[in-house]
C-alpha cells in the first residue's frame, strides 16, 4: 500500500509538471493551429541557464530562477518574431516544420554548449523527507506541486479576467472577429509564445531539481504529446487533467510492471493510453468539437 | 464625419469588388447602405474598418477619410482606436466565450477601463434577454440572441461610428423590428453615428436619415430615406412592393389553390 501511495504521489507531481508544459503546447495550438515540436527544447534550456547561474556565478536559486524566466520570455519572443511571424500566413504544416528545425537547432546548441553528461542541481529545497501519513515525500516534490498548482491558478485567473487573457481566447476562437474588436493578433501571438516558453522553463527547472539535468530531458516534448492529445489539443483544462492522468499511470506502470517486463514500459504506456482514449473519444477528453450553431 | 471617395477594392489581386464607391456618413446620423447580393456592401464596410487584408483583399484606389484622417492602409486595431467599429456579417460572436466575456472583448480597445461594468449593465438594459444569459457560452445562444450580443459588443467599444453588416440576417421579422428600434435608440442616446448594411431595405430605411443603393461595386442611387421609400423604382426593386405586389398576390391565390388540391 505504501509503495502504491509512493508511486501515486510521484505520479501526481510529475503529472502536474507535464500539465504545465502541456499548457504551453496547447496555447500555441489554440492560437495558430500549429504543434510546437520544439517544446522539449524550451523545457531544457531554462534549467541549464538556471544551473549555470547557480554553480558558476553562485547566484541564489530565487534570483537565478528569475533571470531564467526573463531569459525564457525573451527566447519565446525572439522565436515568435524571427521564426514564426515571417511564416504566419503559410500553411500550418510549414509552421510545424519550422518548429522541427528549431528543435534541432536548439537541441544542438544545448549539446554544444553544455555537453551530454547529466548534471545535478545544487540542493535548493530542504533535504529531509517529509512523512505524510506513512508516505515519504521529499520536499522537492511537495514544492514542485505547490508551484505548479499556484501557476495554474494564476493562469486560469489570467484567462478569465485579464484583457490579454480574453484576447488570447478570442483570437483562438475567431481570428477575423478578434481583429474587428481591434485586438492585435501580433501581440497575442507574441504573448502566447512568451507564456509557452516561460511555463516550459518552470517545468524544466522543477524536473531538473527532481531528476537531474541532461539533454535527453527534451524527450518530455514527446511525452507531452500524448498528454495534450489525451486532454484534447485545444483544451487548457484537458492539458492539466491529461498531465495528471499520464503522470500517475506512467508511474504506476513503471513501479509495478517495469520489473516484470524488464523496464521501458514507462515510456510506452502514455501512448497506449492515448490510443485507447482516441478510439473512444476522437477529440480527446476535453477537446472541442466546435460549437456549431448558425 | 466619414467620407468614402471613389474607392476601388480587389480580392486576390483580380476580383474587382468595388469600382469607384463613394459615400458619406454625417455625424450623429444613420445611413443605410442597400443593394442586392454581391453588390459590394460588405466589402465597403471591410474597406472602412481595415479588415480587407485579412481576407486577401486590398484597396487599390480612392480614399477613406474619418474626421479628417486618412484611413487607407491603416491596421484594424488603429481604426478601432480611432472610433470605428464593425459588427461583422454573420454575427461572429466568440463561441467559446461567455456573453459577459464577449462584451469584455468588445471593450478591448477602450481607454476608460473604469466604466466598463456600468456600460455592461447598460447593454443589459438595451437587451434584457442577454442579462439572463450573461454567463452562458455565446455559441449556445440563438441566432437572434447572438445578433444582440454582436451589437452589444459594438456598443461596449463606445465607437463614434458603428458599422452594422446585415443585423437582420436570419432573424424573425418581429425581432428585426425590435433590433432596429434599439439601434435607433442607441443612435439617439449615445450619439453614435451608424452605417447600416441591409437586405431588408424597408426596415433599414425606416430608421435611417439617408440611404445609398449599390449595384456592382458602386452607388447607383441615393437620397433621403423617405425619398427612397417613396421612389417607384426603389419600391419595385428593393422593397418588393409596387408592381410586383400584384404578382405576389396572384401567386398567393395560385398557391392557395394548389394547397387545396394537395
Ligand atoms: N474574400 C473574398 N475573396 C474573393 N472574393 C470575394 C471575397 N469576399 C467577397 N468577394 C466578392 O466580392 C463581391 C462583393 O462581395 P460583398 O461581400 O461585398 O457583397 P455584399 O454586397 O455584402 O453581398 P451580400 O448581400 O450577399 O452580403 C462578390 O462578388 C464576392 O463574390
Ligand atoms: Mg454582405
Amino acid at each position: 500500500m505504501t509503495f502504491f501511495l509512493q508511486m501515486l504521489v510521484t505520479g501526481v507531481v510529475v503529472g502536474s509538471i507535464y500539465g504545465l508544459v502541456a499548457l504551453g503546447f496547447v496555447l500555441i495550438y489554440r492560437a495558430s493551429g500549429a504543434l510546437n515540436l520544439a517544446n522539449g527544447e524550451f523545457v531544457i534550456i531554462g534549467p541549464y541557464i538556471c544551473l549555470i547561474l547557480m554553480t558558476a556565478y553562485k547566484i541564489p536559486f530565487i534570483y537565478a530562477l528569475l533571470i531564467t524566466l526573463i531569459f525564457s520570455a525573451v527566447l519565446g519572443l525572439v522565436v515568435e518574431r524571427l521564426v514564426i511571424r515571417p511564416i504566419q500566413n503559410a500553411p500550418v504544416v510549414s509552421v510545424i516544420m519550422a518548429t522541427i528545425g528549431l528543435s534541432s537547432l536548439l537541441g544542438g546548441a544545448v549539446h554544444m554548449i553544455w555537453g551530454h553528461q547529466t548534471r545535478t542541481f545544487p540542493p535548493v529545497f530542504p533535504q529531509t523527507p517529509i512523512n505524510i501519513a506513512g508516505v515519504i515525500i521529499s520536499p522537492v516534490y511537495l514544492w514542485s506541486f505547490i508551484v505548479v498548482v499556484l501557476l495554474l491558478v494564476i493562469f486560469s485567473l489570467f484567462f478569465k479576467f485579464s484583457k490579454m487573457g480574453i484576447a488570447m481566447r478570442a483570437v483562438a476562437d475567431d481570428r477575423q472577429a478578434a481583429l474587428s474588436m481591434g485586438m492585435s493578433v501580433k501581440y497575442v501571438y507574441a504573448a502566447t509564445w512568451t507564456i509557452a516558453a516561460v511555463v516550459a522553463a518552470v517545468g524544466g527547472v522543477l524536473l531538473g531539481n527532481i531528476n537531474g539535468l541532461s539533454p535527453t530531458m527534451s524527450a518530455i516534448g514527446l511525452t507531452v504529446l500524448p498528454v495534450v492529445i489525451l486532454g484534447g489539443l485545444d483544451s487548457v483544462l484537458g492539458a492539466i487533467v491529461g498531465g495528471f492522468i499520464i503522470g500517475v499511470v506512467q508511474n504506476l506502470a513503471g513501479g509495478y510492471l517495469d520489473p516484470l517486463v524488464g523496464g521501458g514500459l514507462k515510456d510506452v504506456v502514455p501512448f497506449i493510453i492515448v490510443l485507447l482514449i482516441l478510439m473512444l473519444k476522437p477529440h480527446g477528453l476535453f477537446g472541442s468539437r466546435r460549437i456549431e450553431r448558425v | 464625419m466619414l467620407h468614402v471617395n471613389n474607392v476601388e477594392a480587389v480580392y486576390s489581386k483580380i476580383i474587382l469588388a468595388l469600382k469607384g464607391m463613394s459615400l458619406h456618413v454625417p455625424e450623429g446620423k444613420i445611413v443605410a447602405l442597400l443593394g442586392s447580393n454581391g453588390a459590394g456592401k460588405s466589402t465597403t464596410l471591410k474597406s472602412i474598418s481595415g479588415l480587407l487584408s485579412g481576407e486577401g483583399g486590398q484597396i487599390t484606389a480612392g480614399t477613406i477619410e474619418f474626421q479628417g484622417k486618412k484611413l487607407n492602409n491603416i491596421t484594424p486595431d488603429v481604426i478601432v482606436k480611432n472610433g470605428i467599429f464593425l459588427c461583422m456579417e454573420g454575427r461572429h460572436v466568440f463561441r467559446d466565450l461567455t456573453v459577459e466575456e464577449n462584451l469584455m472583448a468588445g471593450a478591448y480597445s477602450r481607454k476608460d477601463r473604469t466604466n466598463i461594468k456600468a456600460d455592461m449593465e447598460k447593454i443589459f438594459v438595451y437587451f434584457p434577454k442577454l442579462k439572463a444569459l450573461r454567463s452562458r457560452k455565446a455559441g449556445y445562444l440563438s441566432g437572434g440572441e447572438q445578433q444582440m450580443l454582436a451589437i452589444g459588443r459594438g456598443i461596449m467599444a463606445k465607437p463614434k461610428l458603428l458599422l452594422l453588416d446585415e443585423p437582420s440576417l436570419g432573424i424573425a421579422p418581429l425581432l428585426v423590428k425590435e433590433i432596429f428600434q434599439i439601434i435607433k435608440r442607441i443612435n439617439e442616446e449615445e450619439g453614435t453615428s451608424m452605417l447600416v448594411v441591409e437586405q431588408n431595405a424597408n426596415v433599414a430605411l425606416s430608421i435611417a436619415d439617408y440611404g445609398y443603393i449599390m449595384e456592382n461595386g458602386r452607388v447607383v442611387m441615393q437620397g433621403k430615406a423617405d425619398y427612397l421609400l417613396s421612389n417607384e423604382e426603389v419600391r419595385e426593386h428593393y422593397l418588393g412592393i409596387g408592381k410586383e405586389e400584384k404578382n405576389y398576390k396572384e401567386n398567393k391565390v395560385y398557391r392557395r389553390r394548389q394547397r387545396v388540391v394537395w
